[in-house]
């Protein structure tokens, strides 16, 4: 099977920082495809162009809620359906690794794509006028300058918490597959059958589980905790020296 | 949807040509058949010219809605599957169709040529609607779209347009046309009405497929957002917004309905017993004005899905 590329976010571990967000703004701004938008960062009305956003939502009615940090950026879906509907062809899925690109070179800004894509994942350049979206850093992944374990997504490259992961979801092998596997990573809106390759790790809670006797020594057998009665001298025991 | 108002001209012009040329064709074709006397050439290529008229200014009007309008060309590059694509494409073969039809009833009148060029940019007018219809109906996850009632509508209310423009300028034209041209349009819109008014039924009882839910993936009933991860606005938070009140919307619809089919309707009646041309062009402004309405209404009714990521600021 063909690889796919994709990253598999963490939503147990993220804690909003949103320095995927800063450092992905970074990176896309700086590369060969020009810069992208960012109008009145300072001022009243600040907008711009964004491959990837942090959403809170909260989960629950208090005090029995949950507080939920939501990474989103193009999904890399594997049924993309932002790319049939591209008039000219410029949206288009790479064969031999699914990252879903657009070449900024033949895209007329019809925006006919956006509309197809239920995620909101792709966001006009309003200076380029042409569409654009997260490219999982396609011009970082593959730069045989850096060093191997930096060729990685920017936003995989700033998360504190490595709460997210990148990789071949195609291979069953692969880190982002086990953890799809191990922890029920889900996709989103799975109703619409554009099986995004990005996946979702679960909210868990982490408790252990201790019985009275892990904490309290039946047995007790050098008496070192001096819980248990002291049995009665008489009493016969399995080790005459050690009772009394 | 926040409508854009390149795409509601365009598709309201090309709608009143694509009828236009279907009315012209239909008075030849029944002339033909013996049912009233034949027109005049000049009714034809004129009306052609009209037509022509009509589509280059909605293809003017598609332009704006371009971020990069000198690349537009590349557009007619992914007809396997794009329906913007086809669209593309069968625009402009269709305008030559009725250059031709115009042309050939100019220079050689009625005959058998133009019967077939005829026949031939009827079915590329209605190849057009569905072309149109499609680019909306095919996007599954706008709900309000995603029915074979968008491609009817399209074609009926660009076709009660043609039709009711045809009549204005048959009684300037081809006096012996009225009272057909007048019925045939009666009846194209009150089938726009039927058809219409069932999509309007369809969307209120609309259950959205997608929910905050599904969108981040946790299943539990109470989910409020907090923050959509920005302070400012964006793309997201503009275009698919169309910022207007409940009561806005309501207006919107019930001024269409009234604008599109009764008014135009009364006045159709009017002008068809008087014979006066200004009569019935002033119904197809009006209807035109209500169709304008109707359009800003198909795109604001729309709700997207990614909606559900940008509910709260902050």
């Amino acid at each position: 099977m063909s690889k796919q590329l994709a990253l598999v976010i963490d939503l147990n571990v993220c804690v909003g920082c949103h320095a995927c967000v800063t450092s992905c703004k970074e990176w896309n701004t700086s590369g060969a495809a020009g810069f992208l938008s960012d109008d009145n960062p300072y001022g009243r009305d600040p907008t711009g162009t964004f491959f990837n956003r942090v959403q809170t939502f909260e989960v629950g009615e208090f005090p029995n809620t949950q507080t939920v940090h939501f990474p989103k950026s193009c999904l890399h879906c594997e049924d993309p359906p932002c790319v049939p509907v591209c008039p000219t062809g410029a949206s288009y899925k790479r064969a031999e690794d699914g990252i879903v690109l657009v070449d900024y070179d033949k895209c007329i800004g019809c925006k006919y794509c956006s509309w197809a894509c239920p995620y909101g994942a792709r966001e006009v350049d309003e200076h380029q006028k042409v569409m654009k979206k997260c490219t999982l850093c396609v011009d970082r992944i593959y730069d045989e300058t850096l060093p191997q374990a930096e060729r990685k997504p920017a936003c995989v490259m700033a998360c504190p918490t490595s709460a997210r992961l990148f990789g071949d979801v195609h291979d069953p092998e692969s880190a982002v597959s086990q953890a799809i596997r191990d922890s029920g990573g889900y996709a989103l809106m799975p109703e619409w059958g554009t099986h995004p390759a990005n996946h979702y790790l679960p909210r868990r809670k982490t408790e252990i589980t201790l019985h009275r006797d892990e904490l309290e020594r039946v047995d007790n057998p050098l008496k070192i905790d001096g819980k248990l009665p002291k049995p009665d001298p008489k009493t016969p025991s399995l080790d005459d020296s050690t009772s009394w | 949807m926040r409508p854009a108002f390149s795409v509601i001209f365009l598709t309201t012009l090309i709608g009143a040509g694509q009828g236009l040329f279907v009315a012209l064709y239909s008075a030849e074709f029944g002339a033909s058949l013996g049912f009233w006397a034949m027109p005049s050439a000049q009714y034809f290529s004129l009306g052609c010219a009209l037509v022509l008229a009509l589509l280059v200014a909605g293809l003017f009007a598609s332009f704006f809605h371009l971020g990069r309008p000198e690349r537009a060309w590349r557009s007619a590059a992914m007809w396997r599957s794009s329906w913007l694509s086809r669209e593309v494409i069968v625009l402009p073969v269709f305008m030559a169709a009725v250059a031709a039809y115009g042309l050939v009833h100019h220079l050689r009148g009625a005959g058998d040529l133009t019967l077939a060029l005829g026949g031939a940019g009827v079915a590329l007018a209605l190849l057009l609607f569905v072309c149109t219809g499609m680019i909306y109906a095919c996007l599954p996850f706008l709900q309000e779209w995603h029915t074979p009632l968008t491609v009817i509508n399209y074609l009926l209310l660009g076709c009660a347009s043609g039709f009711l423009l045809s009549t204005a300028w048959a009684s300037a034209q081809a006096p012996a046309l009225l009272v057909a041209a007048a019925a045939w349009t009666g009846g194209v819109t009150l089938a726009a009405l039927v058809t219409r008014a069932a999509s309007l039924a369809r969307n209120a009882r609309l259950r959205p497929k997608s929910t905050v839910q599904t969108a981040i993936g946790v299943k539990h009933p109470r989910i409020v957002q907090k923050a959509q991860g920005f302070m400012g606005g964006s793309f997201n938070t503009r275009d698919f917004f169309h910022g207007k009140s409940y009561a806005w919307l309501r207006l919107v619809k019930w001024g269409f309905l009234l604008l599109v089919f009764p008014l135009p309707l009364a006045l159709l009646a009017a002008g068809a017993a008087l014979a006066s041309p200004a009569v019935l062009a002033a119904a197809f402004v009006l209807q035109y004005l209500g169709l304008l309405a109707e359009r800003w209404f198909f795109f604001a009714q729309a709700r997207h899905p990614q909606n559900l990521y940008y509910q709260a600021i902050s």
